[in-house]
């Protein structure tokens, strides 16, 4: 009788907190996912600010500088690319992460180059509404950076959590892929600097 | 000599615990040092700190007085803090982490505002919370700095630029916010505040036992005057909850957040 009863509560102890490894490494992962992808939604939703300003942006200067056609279609063209590169915040791939990045690279670096058109159009320099364009701008491109180091700051617990030993058993088993990090890149992807002008002074 | 012998050995005992403690706290600063990017949280929040050393000390006191007023009335807790070089850093992204790590401002209104000076960058930026951006917009920011603030920096006034800077903030933002806490007045805050209190008697009673020994980590120079200074504020409390006495902002930074809105300039 005792014989088969000790192995038996031994086994049964061991399944039991196998269990309750199991299940406790399932729920932290999901929070810590749906936290991060919380925040993928906060950085779409930046870039989506960024976007509106945009349209505004190319038809102020349009008024001023209307023969910059292709600057300005260059700009156009890159935030309607942009803009077609949206990602499900629950399936944040590496490859769809890394497609997002460039098109709002592409965007950025389109941006720059009417930055430095403006730049010979004091007349548009001076428009009041030109100038709010551009502190919404600054302040948008802030927001970016805001929201992907948040976003970023989100992913590591979460890559650490089904990245780790034992964990990492688990991970394959339950379908937990470890997300991509925005990257920040040297250049285009550093954001647009909007210059005012006034360190020139 | 077995007297002798005895203490030579426990100056040996005690050097080697000397070095125990000065490798402990080698290997302590470097963990710390490591952690730079953003200034520590300080022990009191208060709304005006002057790392950089721009403002004197009437001044600083006067200024944090006025924006800890403001927070009382309002709960919009506005904070000034210069810095000496910004080390290579993004003034806008860092002044918007900075401020959301400290949760400036209430947690549930998110109605707080960075205002961070670089004094050998000679840039300043207004970061501003989630729950202020629709009023002190970007360009809103961006006109005070460029209009408001700057001309006084030009000319080396920063104590100016900064009050009618924080004055011209206040307008925009007049009326949105009410401080409705003042009136809850819990007894566990009283009994919070009358502890506060004994403790900054007591400090004050040591401070004056050895002046001219300054505090720990502040500007020791500012110290014990603005302690003074507050003192007259602690004669108010009768009215229930409202300043901490030494404690700058009552109840210190809310938990407000911030994404990264507002506007930087240069002087």
């Amino acid at each position: 009788m005792k014989k088969w009863l000790i192995p038996l509560l031994i086994i049964g102890a061991i399944a039991f907190s196998l269990y309750n490894w199991a299940v406790g490494f399932n729920n932290t992962a999901i929070d810590l996912k749906e936290t991060a992808t919380n925040k993928w939604g906060d950085v779409e939703s930046a870039y989506q600010r960024r976007y509106d300003l945009i349209d505004n942006l190319v038809e102020t200067t349009k008024g001023y500088a209307a023969h910059e056609k292709e600057t300005l279609e260059g700009v156009i063209k890159a935030r309607a690319e942009a803009t077609q590169t949206k990602i499900d915040p629950t399936n944040l791939t590496p490859e769809k992460m890394a497609a997002f990045q460039q098109a709002q690279s592409g965007l950025a670096g389109a941006l720059g180059k009417l930055m430095v058109v403006v730049e010979r159009y004091p007349d548009l320099k001076a428009d009041q509404h030109f100038k709010e364009l551009m502190s919404q701008l600054e302040g948008t491109e802030n927001r970016i950076n805001v929201a992907r180091n948040r976003f970023n700051e989100a992913v590591n617990p979460y890559n650490k959590h089904i990245k780790r030993f034992p964990n990492s058993l688990l991970a394959g088993w339950f379908g937990f892929d470890a997300l991509e990090y925005f990257k920040s890149e040297s250049g285009a992807e550093k954001g647009v600097k909007v210059d005012f002008g006034t360190d020139n002074k | 000599m077995r007297y002798y012998s005895s203490f030579i050995h426990i100056i040996k005992k005690l050097q080697i615990n000397y070095f125990l403690l000065i490798i402990f706290s080698l290997s302590f600063f470097s963990i710390v040092a490591q952690d730079t990017t953003l200034p520590k949280k300080p022990k009191s929040d208060t709304s005006v700190y002057d790392d950089a050393g721009l403002l004197s000390v009437s001044e600083k006191s006067y200024l944090e007085q006025k924006l800890i007023n403001y927070a009382d009335s309002t709960s919009t807790q506005i904070v000034v803090y210069t810095v000496t070089s910004l080390d290579g850093k993004n003034i806008n992204l860092f002044a918007a982490e900075w401020a959301h790590k400290w949760g400036i401002g209430q947690a549930d209104k998110d109605n707080g505002v960075l205002f961070l000076i670089a004094k050998d960058d000679r840039k300043m930026a207004i970061q501003v919370g989630y729950g202020l951006e629709h009023l002190l917009t970007d360009a809103m920011s961006r006109r005070i700095i460029e209009m408001v603030i700057s001309p006084y920096f030009k000319q080396g006034d920063y104590y100016s630029g900064i009050d009618v800077g924080t004055t011209s903030m206040m307008e925009v933002l007049s009326g949105e916010y009410q401080n409705d806490e003042t009136n809850k007045g819990s007894p566990l805050s009283f009994i919070l505040f009358f502890i506060l209190f004994i403790i900054v008697i007591i400090i004050l009673s040591k401070a004056n036992k050895n002046s001219g020994k300054g505090g720990r980590g502040y500007r020791s120079s500012g110290t014990g005057p603005i302690i003074l200074g507050r003192g007259g504020s602690i004669g108010g409390f009768g009215s229930g909850g409202g300043s901490f006495g030494g404690g700058g902002f009552s109840g210190g930074f809310g938990g407000g957040g911030f994404g990264g809105g507002g506007a930087s300039g240069g002087w």
